[in-house]
């Protein structure tokens, strides 16, 4: 529902019940309003977790520095400076806050919700209320991490993969015991939301579709999210159970994941029997198909913007379904590679190397199929394409990163270095945050019936992509020399503290790009209540969401039933004298009612 | 624009290989900048391993990446006067870009595996005897230091003639041998940079490592896995001395510990 039109309606009207207010903007059912909440709770937290980045890079640069203006205020105690002990908490906290509360939920939730019934021609979501208790379940995690954050002395600090015995004996991190146990309480219910979501997702994209939209007929994105989704619904239940296991650890002396006889503080613990590495595989076993929750929809929101704005049909759809199913199946079975040198059998180790080459074949042929998608198009650099573009240019860098984990060999040297930081902020932010900047870019036009100022958004881009290659690109070579990640000083080693002033040129450009991000707030904000209006269709694209008006129909979306007679790719197709061919447009009445062959099939 | 653009997405592959190729040239602006240097018998094969992979995945990323800038500048909408492409793809194309990555991939694995075993699976027997060779100290992680406990005259861990240490590491030069590791608290990681060696110590588990330093001096020793806030000055020092240095500080240490009977771990 669009917030600038009906809130002028209700406040003209000035009887706008609370109800009404409570029931359209708050406890919402409609699937868009579910996406923007999402949507604009997740930008904040991406905020926040930018904020939580730049201390970082701060210590990393100046380390035991003051910190100009806000460093007095924050860190009195410390003179000014940041303490190791906040030092950790701080990357904690980013990590948790990007991960849990910005990349799975505006990827899942704000994106999912907004974009499947629209793109299937379905007038909401399955299970509205479910879909509305997934957003709901956010919130009890927000103030869980909040709390935690926030928890005096220093919130906390087990790192987001939150390993025992370090996260699970309370000695073992003094600073931060009531945190540690907000912040699995916070994980665990982010999870529960998730789940919540996919099952909804799942159902809808099987039980909702228009009439003629066959599964071979959905564009990438849904398959995507679809995949998604599966990964999520048989993935999370583990992290759900093992974050109850360390909690049961932490509260009520369980001891799952605690072995005998620590000592630790100079004490030795009762409880014991556990196994610390137990979790690791528990962790995993989600986090590592929660890799690809955080990838495949952005590769399949790519997908969708670069056919359309290379005004051609997308170069091997099948082959792109079958290369994101084959993810997700692979996906569950290569979780071990995080940990080679954790101490697990080094057999296994051998049997998660092959899996985990093999999972890199399906990206490969992905970008095979995207550089296809572009090769002879008419290609249109608008902002969505921009973002697009240098999605797939920067996910091969982070892809063939990858491969140097992958070997075992080489991964005893790099593990735990800023080799594989390098690695997943090029998969994460170079990739998923671009996409989604580009998607944002994309269809705003539909969430707010006004579009973005494209001067802007090109700046926008510009400026990231320059600075987010300045500050990521060089975490290799900082990799190669070993530089271990998660350190406050790393300088007083010999080995590293030749690095510092290339950390200082990392950390500037950190900054150039955090603060590049002013001009997509603006722009965004700006856009919402003064941006031209759009009509259905701006982009001149084939989707589903395309037909509906901008923004769609308050309850329904579509105002007239959408029939779909092929599939979302056909740009250029010599059928009609334009350039795109709608889902929807019905095929000229002397072409027989048999275009099964056009359903968006490679042949 | 789309000029414009083509070529800011060519300055990815430039400047990219460009940083590797400073960065791995000795000497200049970005001396050690690179590996840092392997005084280890196996680090050589690890670090092939690695340049193996670079040069790989460096033809992949340039291959890629000109292709990219090329079809971004030649079907740029402003200038491509020809009518699109209209085709959803190719058999033919997708069986051999499917094919010559997979091959490859499985290259890969089955490449590192020997390394691997040497690395972690191939315990070093003694050569005169054919058994098992024993550790020659028991190395502990606590929070935030390494403990060394060397077996002592009698080679064997745990008896009263057993020497103790913190964060100071002694060995032999061009002498394979075997380090049990363990922590008695949380996780911590073992790592050796210039020893190409990283070992998570995980309570509760026996572990052992095995290295042959080629090289003396002074090393450094990091913890790389987050074991607390005091986790950044977890440090170490490796110290490798030659044959007779090491068993003459072996001897004074002996005699120190007598002299003062401290035992460090009481």
């Amino acid at each position: 529902m669009n917030t600038a039109t009906v809130d002028d309606g209700h406040g003209h009207a000035g009887t706008m019940s609370l109800k009404l207010f409570i029931s359209t903007y708050v406890f919402s059912k409609d699937h868009k309003m579910i996406g923007l909440q999402f949507l604009f709770s997740t930008l904040l937290w991406f905020f926040v977790g930018g904020i939580l980045a730049m201390g970082i890079r701060w210590q990393l640069a100046f380390p035991w520095t003051d910190m100009p203006i806000i460093g007095g205020r924050l860190f009195s105690a410390e003179g000014g400076q940041i303490s190791p002990e906040f030092y950790t908490t701080l990357f904690t906290m980013h990590a948790t806050v990007m991960v849990f509360f910005v990349i799975i939920p505006i990827l899942a939730g704000a994106f999912g919700n907004f974009l499947i019934p629209l793109m299937i021609g379905a007038e909401d979501m399955a299970f509205p209320t479910l879909n509305m208790l997934s957003y709901w379940f956010m919130w009890p995690a927000f103030i869980c991490i909040g709390i935690s954050f926030l928890t005096p002395p220093y919130g906390a600090g087990g790192g987001w993969t939150s390993y025992p015995p370090l996260s699970s004996v309370l000695s073992a991190a003094p600073g931060s015991v009531m945190a540690q146990t907000w912040w699995l309480t916070g994980v665990t219910l982010v999870g529960i939301a998730s789940m919540l979501g996919s099952v909804n997702y799942l159902t809808t994209i099987i039980q909702m579709r228009a009439p003629g939209l066959t599964m071979f007929r959905l564009p990438m994105t849904i398959w995507s999210m679809f995949i998604t989704a599966i990964l999520q619904a048989f993935a999370l239940p583990v992290l759900t159970a093992g974050g109850v296991m360390q909690l049961l650890d932490r509260l009520m002396g369980t001891g799952f994941f605690i072995p005998e006889g620590l000592v630790v503080n100079n004490s030795e613990m009762l409880s014991g029997g556990g196994q610390p590495l137990l979790w690791q595989h528990l962790f995993w076993f989600y986090s590592h198909p929660a890799v690809y929750i955080m990838i495949l929809p952005a590769m399949g929101m790519v997908s969708d913007m670069l056919s359309c704005f290379a005004r051609k049909p997308i170069f091997g759809y099948k082959p792109m379904v079958y290369a994101i199913s084959g993810i997700a199946g692979l996906g569950f079975i290569v979780w071990g590679h995080h940990m080679f040198v954790s101490g697990m059998n080094p057999m296994l180790g051998m049997t998660f190397m092959v899996s985990t080459m093999m999972i890199a074949l399906p990206s490969a042929i992905k970008v095979f199929n995207w550089l296809g998608t572009i090769w002879g198009g008419k290609i249109q650099f608008t902002t969505p394409m921009l973002f697009s573009l240098s999605f797939v240019s920067m996910f091969i860098i982070g892809g063939l990163s990858g491969i140097f984990m992958a070997a075992t060999p080489v991964d005893i040297f790099i593990h735990d270095t800023y080799y594989i930081v390098a690695h997943f902020h090029y998969v994460l932010f170079c990739g998923t945050a671009m996409a989604v900047f580009g998607a944002i870019y994309f269809w705003f036009p539909k969430m707010f019936g006004r579009s973005m100022n494209e001067t802007a958004g090109k700046w926008h881009f510009f400026l990231t992509f320059v600075f987010m290659n300045g500050t990521f690109y060089l975490m290799h070579i900082l990799g190669a020399v070993g530089f271990p990640r998660r350190l406050a000083d790393p300088y007083h080693y010999e080995t590293f503290k030749q690095m510092l002033p290339m950390n200082q040129f990392i950390t500037l450009c950190a900054f150039a790009m955090f603060l590049s991000q002013i001009i997509f707030a603006i722009n965004f904000f700006y856009s919402i209540f003064k941006g031209p209006r759009v009509g259905r269709n701006p982009w001149r694209a084939n989707g589903l969401e395309w037909f509906c008006p901008s923004p769609p129909v308050a309850h329904g979306n579509f105002d007239k039933q959408p029939i779909v007679y092929r599939g979302p790719y056909e740009y250029g197709s010599p059928e009609v004298d334009e350039d795109y061919y709608p889902q929807t447009q019905p095929p000229p009445e002397d072409v027989s009612e048999g275009d099964d062959t056009e359903s968006g099939g490679d042949h | 624009m789309g000029r414009f653009w083509s070529l800011l997405f060519l300055s990815v592959p430039i400047l990219g290989v460009a940083a590797f190729v400073f960065a791995a040239i000795p000497g200049g602006i970005f001396a050690n900048h690179w590996l840092p240097e392997d005084i280890s018998q196996h680090g050589a094969v690890v670090d092939k391993l690695f340049m193996f992979i670079l040069y790989l995945t460096g033809v992949v990323f340039i291959v890629t990446s000109f292709l990219m800038f090329w079809f971004m500048w030649k079907y740029d909408a402003d200038r491509n006067t020809e009518p699109v492409k209209y085709l959803h793809g190719s058999h033919t194309v997708e069986i051999i870009w499917s094919i010559i990555p997979a091959a490859t991939l499985l290259f890969i694995a089955i490449f590192q595996m020997d390394a691997w075993a040497d690395a972690r699976m191939k315990y070093p027997t003694d050569k005169a005897t054919g058994f098992k060779k024993p550790p020659l100290l028991l190395v502990t992680g606590r929070q935030f230091e390494w403990r060394m406990q060397y077996a002592g005259e009698d080679k064997i861990i745990g008896t009263p003639d057993d020497v103790h240490l913190v964060n100071d590491l002694h060995i032999p030069v061009n002498e394979e041998i075997v380090i049990r590791i363990q922590t008695q608290d949380v996780l911590h990681s073992f790592f050796l940079p210039n020893m190409r060696i990283k070992q998570d110590v995980v309570p509760g588990m026996k572990q052992h490592i095995w290295f042959e330093a080629k090289k003396t001096g002074t090393y450094d020793i990091v913890c790389a896995e987050l074991c607390g806030w005091g986790h950044y000055k977890m440090r170490g020092r490796l110290i490798v001395q030659s044959e007779d240095d090491f068993r003459e500080w072996m001897a004074s240490a002996i005699a120190e510990q007598n002299k003062t009977s401290l035992n460090v771990n009481e």
